[in-house]
């Protein structure tokens, strides 16, 4: 099968805030990790969820300060991944070890990079400041271990036509799906613009406004290779001169989405809704948070029945195709960007070299 | 690195010789290219004498250009696995693993003290490589007998600077690695490939400067002694069997050429499964192995086969067969 999913990249594995110093197990791209806070330095590590030993999870031993313990027989392992305990021994073997992933905490996240660590910058962690909980407020959560492709999560993200079929009642709206849209791309991005005019402004985004009368309404949708979505969304009244630049009467939120393979069909999201309106209104965050995952009736919610089932039809007629629309531009350039770098993580064709010269 | 290794169809593209007695093999490998980690090593199948066997050899450089490169030095009594390689032409068939990595190198840490001796130069010096590109903190000390011996020790200079520091036996040039452990700023790691001597050196100074366990890394083959490789003689009373250790086979291979059955893993002296119980000896036993400690190789209570020999002479010692 080919490979779904670039290694060497950033990944969220977990909010900084699930990391105590307890061990913490996550599946990212394929790999048992055991994650947790070192007491030393407050730093998070990310360590291969098996013994060098006999390969028991890691994830099911215990910590003794900043080392952590198999469950099995007692070897010890530092942050590095370095054994430093052996049973019965008076030396410790010097091929022992556990890979130890290189990990860093931003945005309220903890990222790890599951490929080659040598490759591991963290200055190319992807953007996704409007999680900060600075200028931008919201609180969101995660689905971990949502059964399907991450790449479908991207798909529905990049096109938000499904939300008037998907999401009607509280954002769908017939508008979306006759407003222009444009989509653009660089070498590691993609974004989708839909600008619509003069519009009754959908349930959701009225209360938001609370403003009677027509609204514009955008949705800037950005892509960042190979797994990072973020949503500009909002509405302002028609005519206040949002479309050129000034929202200052409107209404701003972002949809942010970190979307984690876990293994080639299921993956861990993240995911908020952030804003910059009525910024210390708690209530107001626990009411978004509601309107998106709630029991099964947010939003979100509804995304997830959609995208669990779609990779169950996916399962079930392994060889069909997808077919694509005008709608699926903003998706099959992030697609396209995904294979980019996957492409760049496949081994050297082998030609010989007779052949070659 | 874990997993099952594969074996590929390879051609010598082509030999450089570095010094008098190390050699660079440029090996092209059929199939997809497995880009090699810094510490890896490939297994390449000799044939000693009419025996087949297998060698393990640190890859050396980045390997960018999709060859994998060795240095292999001419040893006079190795176990024949550098004179094979030396008797190689290029455009020689051969059969290479693919790599494996039992000395990864640890990302991030916040210095790095190379310490190489003599043709355990080859991982440290792709260690060196990619640390210094990284733009790590490092430092390389890099021990040999003589400054002819010091092979890519031009390269290392244009890459490294004042980063390596070569010592030179024969010039006088004198190791304090006490000295040297005690300037590395905490947190820092000692990664060590060469000779028995220089290694149990360095754990000594290492145990010593009470830093933890876990930030010495070394890698060793298990082929370097005390004493020169000699043949012995190996007597299990238990079975009434007496067997000739020949100069160039291990005590492992040769008790189980003989049919003796021995268990074991690593083959390497790192995991001591193949421990046996020494009986007597008449000799001296060269303990090659890193698993047992200084204080129970000096008690001479057990050696391990895989690596370990007697610098000529016999030992008697005893197996689990039991009825």
């Amino acid at each position: 099968m080919d490979k779904r999913y670039p290694m060497n990249a950033w990944y969220a594995a977990a909010w900084g805030h699930e990391i105590r110093h307890e061990l913490a197990a996550r599946k990212i791209c394929g790999k048992g990790m055991v994650l947790y806070r070192r007491e030393a330095d407050g730093a998070v590590a990310a360590l291969e969820d098996a013994c060098w030993h006999r390969l028991l999870p890691l994830s099911l031993g215990w910590l003794k300060g900043d080392q952590v313990v198999c469950g099995y027989h007692g070897l010890q392992f530092n942050s590095a991944g370095r054994c430093t305990y052996m049973p019965a021994q008076e030396t410790i073997n010097p091929s022992a070890g556990v890979r130890a992933f290189p990990v860093a905490e931003r945005h309220r996240l903890v990222w790890v990079w599951p490929g080659d660590p040598a490759l591991a910058d963290p200055a190319t962690i992807p953007d996704f400041h409007w999680n900060d909980g600075t200028e931008w407020v919201g609180e969101g959560g995660t689905f971990y271990g949502l059964k399907c492709d991450y790449r479908l999560v991207i798909d529905n993200l990049m096109d938000l036509t499904h939300e008037t079929y998907v999401h009607a009642g509280s954002i769908g709206d017939e508008a979306i799906t006759s407003a222009p849209f444009d989509v653009t791309h660089s070498g590691t991005t993609a974004t989708v613009t839909r600008w619509m005019t003069d519009i009754e402004p959908p349930p959701f985004w009225a209360k938001q406004l609370g403003k009677p009368g027509h609204v514009d309404r955008w949705q800037i949708i950005s892509f960042q290779a190979p797994s990072i979505v973020v949503g500009d969304v909002g509405v302002a009244p028609s005519g206040s001169g949002a479309p050129d630049g000034d929202r200052s009467q409107g209404v701003n939120g972002a949809f942010l989405a970190a979307i984690t393979p876990e293994t080639d069909t299921t993956c861990h999201y993240f995911w908020n809704f952030a804003r910059t309106f009525r910024r210390d209104d708690e209530q107001l965050s626990r009411d978004l948070q509601t309107a998106h995952v709630n029991d099964g009736h947010g939003v979100y919610d509804q995304d997830h029945a959609v995208l669990e089932a779609q990779q169950r039809a996916i399962d079930a007629n392994p060889r069909a195709l997808f077919y694509n629309l005008n709608i699926d531009a903003g998706a099959l350039w992030a697609r396209r960007l995904i294979d980019r770098m996957l492409a760049a993580e496949a081994p050297a064709p082998f030609i010989p070299r007779e052949a070659a010269e | 690195m874990r997993g099952e290794v594969e074996w590929r169809s390879a051609r010598l593209r082509e030999t450089r010789d570095l010094t008098a007695d190390i050699r660079l093999f440029a090996l092209e490998a059929a199939g997809p290219f497995v880009p090699p980690a810094p510490g890896s090593h490939v297994q390449v199948a000799v044939t000693i004498g009419e025996r087949a066997d297998v060698r393990s050899y640190s890859i050396v450089g980045p390997c960018s250009d999709g060859l994998y490169r060795i240095a292999v030095k001419l040893l006079p009594d190795s176990r024949g696995g550098s004179a094979y390689m030396w008797g190689l032409k290029p455009g020689a068939n051969l059969s290479v693993s693919t790599p494996r990595n039992h000395f990864e190198l640890t990302r991030g840490r916040p210095h790095y003290l190379l310490l190489a001796g003599g043709i355990g130069i080859t991982p440290i010096y792709t260690m060196a490589l990619a640390l210094a590109e990284a733009g790590a903190d490092m430092r390389l000390l890099y021990g040999c007998r003589s400054a002819a011996d010091l092979a890519f020790g031009d390269e290392l200079r244009a890459r490294l600077g004042d980063r390596l520091r070569t010592v030179v036996d024969g010039s006088g040039e004198k190791l304090d690695l006490p000295a040297e452990i005690a300037r590395m700023p905490a947190g820092g790691e000692l990664l060590v490939c060469g000779p028995i001597g220089l290694l149990e050196a360095a754990k000594r100074a290492w145990a010593a400067s009470g830093r933890p366990v876990g930030e010495l890394r070394f890698e060793t083959f298990g082929s370097s002694g005390r004493y020169a490789s000699e043949p012995f003689t190996v007597s299990i009373p238990r079975l009434g069997r007496t067997i000739e250790v020949p100069r160039n086979r291990t005590m492992l291979d040769t008790l189980e050429a003989a049919g003796i059955e021995v268990v074991s893993d690593c083959r390497r002296g790192e995991c001591g499964l193949c421990a046996l119980r020494i009986l007597d000896t008449a000799g001296i036993v060269d303990h090659r192995d890193v698993f047992f400690s200084e204080a129970q190789k000096a008690s001479n209570a057990k050696l391990c086969a895989c690596v370990s020999r007697m610098a000529g002479g016999s030992i008697t010692v005893d197996v689990a067969a039991r009825g």
